[in-house]
């Protein structure tokens, strides 16, 4: 197998798994150098068209004892993303999707806001919204583990019914002023610890956690045997079964924790709109982080660059004054841009072209 | 033979409509879109209540968001010779076919918030709706009386293409640019949701070094204003106080923040507009009077005390 290759190839999944290694340290060095080298030039480059167009960009300042400025906002702004991609990136490392997660953040909103005007301890309401991100995934895991139905429309099921049931909850309270305040929840949305914003604070433990998992376990081995190749780890003995019921748990209960950071940052419930489109970001960051749909392979530290490349090119929309209309547009160009820098046949096809030229 | 059948057929119902309308109850069927968001729940509550009060035998239809709904329920409708029909469309276009089959029914239609698209007028009565364009000069010509005609702006559009945000921003515009000195510096699309203008108002905070020089913030709905106070108040802003806050809806929460004083003033989209559609079908059903081709429900303002006082 060729684990040197520069840049990810999809129809080699499984080709970097630590178990392959024996490599020494400093091959593996240059083997992270390379599969992050494009997304952080892609990152790299929608921040120096940011500081020319608006000087100012990376001013940072302290107001009301927290950081605060452009720079902060994106990682700020990419939190609740960036849990939503992280589970995404273990779903798809087994060859599977979870287009679900938008949805039951609107669910994890509505519980939140209904158990709020039932007067609940905060803490056991911040317990019951992760209990119904696990809930969710558990009947996301059902579906696909169990009755194998296909993930892309196991996952569509909750997708098009969560916001749905995110509304009925709703109708629990009236739900025609949902909005409410709680010191504990919006502590760890919008609060602080010291100067850094607690979100990230709550992000980094996330990441942390779940690179021990994926990557300090053979748990994480798992999750990408049976994204390479199922019926082979089956062979091998792995429970695959399992692994993909706990892959769409993780995906339910980072989803859950997105929903808290969101639901508490705008105080209020908002089912129909919360989070829309979520799961597309979570997928895009997944791939620009080097991740491959057709599973294998499961990359936290790409993802979170491709949450941060498609979170600075929010912020730089917005600051930038450009009439809205053009938002998607221009997102749609510089995410294209992004993804035919990283394939490889495009860049061969460019040297071949330059190469040609010369000669 | 198909055409003399429905002649007589119109002739016969309309007959039976003059003969039978004074002695019993009126009944009118309502095709609603549907049931999302708050305000649409609100008004479709609101209709089947009035026509209880008003002592209408309403026949409701959800279409659940779906055009061909819509056409099954107003057929239906037609098959069970109401006195009148009142659509709230789900769509503008394509709704010649169906209209012109109430017509030769003899049944009168009429339109409650969206327009159709047809190009023979005389298919509908009249449309009875509130006037977007009238809320965004509204809140237009009050922050021109509360800044004195003098205010650099901050815009929340709604969602790009929305006819709400379209009609609200062209409303607003018509009114500043009376006033020389008012101007909109930044604008961008929240997304008719809080999260949006949280999200935007975060962004126009720092490219406009916290708001410096501006005056007034106009959001397309409270929702996406909900969302900018919070911003502004978590980098230490004062709004209601320092910035004058003018938004679309009324919705309860932004009631609560008009109480407070961060928020300054809000055009009401009213939901209970079955007080104002109702009558306008009875009278017409009595005395077929032509009506104006859009009949628009008044909007109210409300305001907290004058930040300045």
């Amino acid at each position: 197998m060729n684990t040197q290759t520069p840049s990810p190839k999809p129809e080699q999944p499984a080709t970097r798994l630590p178990s392959s290694g024996g490599a020494p340290a400093g091959r593996w060095l240059a083997l992270i150098r390379h599969r992050l080298v494009w997304p952080l030039m892609a990152l790299a480059l929608v921040l120096i068209v940011d500081a020319l167009i608006s000087p100012g960009f990376f001013n940072v300042r302290i107001v009301q004892g927290r950081l605060f400025g452009n720079v902060i906002d994106i990682f700020y702004r990419a939190m609740p993303t960036a849990m939503v991609a992280l589970g995404m990136a273990v779903v798809i490392g087994t060859k599977g999707i979870d287009l679900s997660v938008g949805s039951i953040i609107a669910i994890c909103g509505a519980i939140i806001a209904w158990r709020m005007h039932q007067g609940d301890s905060h803490f056991v309401i911040l317990l019951m919204a992760l209990a119904a991100g696990l809930a969710c995934g558990l009947w996301n895991g059902f579906l696909v583990s169990v009755l194998e139905i296909q993930p892309i429309i196991a996952t569509l099921i909750l997708m098009v019914s969560g916001r749905g049931i995110g509304l009925m909850v709703n109708l629990l309270y009236g739900g025609t002023n949902p909005s409410f305040t709680s010191p504990l929840l919006q502590g760890l949305s919008v609060g602080s610890l010291g100067l850094i914003p607690t979100r990230l604070i709550v992000g980094a433990v996330i990441f942390f956690l779940l690179w021990l998992l994926v990557r300090r376990t053979a748990f994480g081995l798992f999750l990408e045997s049976v994204g390479g190749n199922a019926k082979s780890a089956r062979l091998a003995g792995v429970n695959a079964r399992f692994v993909l019921l706990s892959a769409y748990l993780i995906s339910g209960f980072l989803a859950a924790t997105a929903g808290v950071i969101l639901t508490a940052d705008t105080h209020t419930s908002d089912p129909v709109s919360v989070a829309s489109n979520i799961e597309l970001d979570a997928i895009l960051a997944v791939v620009i982080g080097g991740g491959s749909l057709a599973g294998g392979r499961i990359f936290l530290d790409g993802t979170i660059i491709g949450v941060l490349v498609i979170q600075a090119l929010t912020t730089s929309i917005l600051t930038s004054g450009l009439p809205p209309e053009y938002n998607l547009v221009v997102k749609a160009v510089v995410v294209l841009i992004v993804l035919l820098l990283q394939s490889s046949n495009m860049r061969a096809a460019v040297v071949s072209v330059l190469v040609r030229r010369k000669a | 033979m198909k055409f003399a059948h429905w002649l007589t057929g119109t002739v016969f119902g309309a007959s039976m409509l003059l003969a039978g309308a004074p002695a019993h109850a009126v009944t009118i069927g309502f095709s609603q879109v549907g049931d999302e968001g708050d305000w649409r729940p609100a008004f479709s509550k609101d209709m089947q209540e009035e026509a209880k009060k008003e002592g209408i035998d309403l026949k409701f239809a959800d279409a659940q968001g779906k055009e061909e709904e819509q056409l099954k329920a107003v057929r239906a409708f037609i098959a069970q010779k109401v006195d009148a029909i009142i659509i709230a469309p789900v769509v503008v276009t394509g709704w010649e076919q169906v209209l012109r089959e109430a017509k030769r029914a003899g049944i009168p239609v009429f339109l409650a918030d969206r327009d159709v698209d047809v190009t023979d007028k005389s298919l509908t009565v009249t449309r009875i709706s509130a006037d977007f364009s009238l809320e965004g000069k509204l809140a237009g010509a009050w922050l021109a009386q509360a800044s004195k005609g003098s205010c650099n702006i901050v815009e929340l559009q709604g969602t790009v293409g929305a006819a709400p945000a379209i009609e609200r921003k062209k409303g607003f515009e018509t009114i500043i640019s009376n006033f020389p000195n008012m101007k909109i510096v930044k604008t961008q699309s929240g997304d008719f949701t809080t999260e949006g203008g949280k999200k935007v108002m975060e962004a126009f905070i720092k490219s406009t070094d916290n708001l410096k020089g501006i005056c007034g913030v106009f959001a397309h709905n409270d929702n996406m204003q909900l969302g900018a106070i919070q911003a502004m108040k978590e980098a230490g802003l004062n709004p209601g106080k320092d910035f004058l806050m003018v938004s679309v809806d009324y919705v309860p929460a932004m009631k609560e923040e008009l109480a407070k004083g961060e928020a300054n003033a809000s055009v009401e989209l009213r939901s209970a507009i079955g007080k104002y559609i109702y009558p306008v079908v009875t009278n017409y059903l009595k005395d077929k009077k032509e009506l104006p081709r859009w009949i628009v429900i008044p909007s109210d303002l409300h305001h907290a005390a004058a930040p300045n006082d």
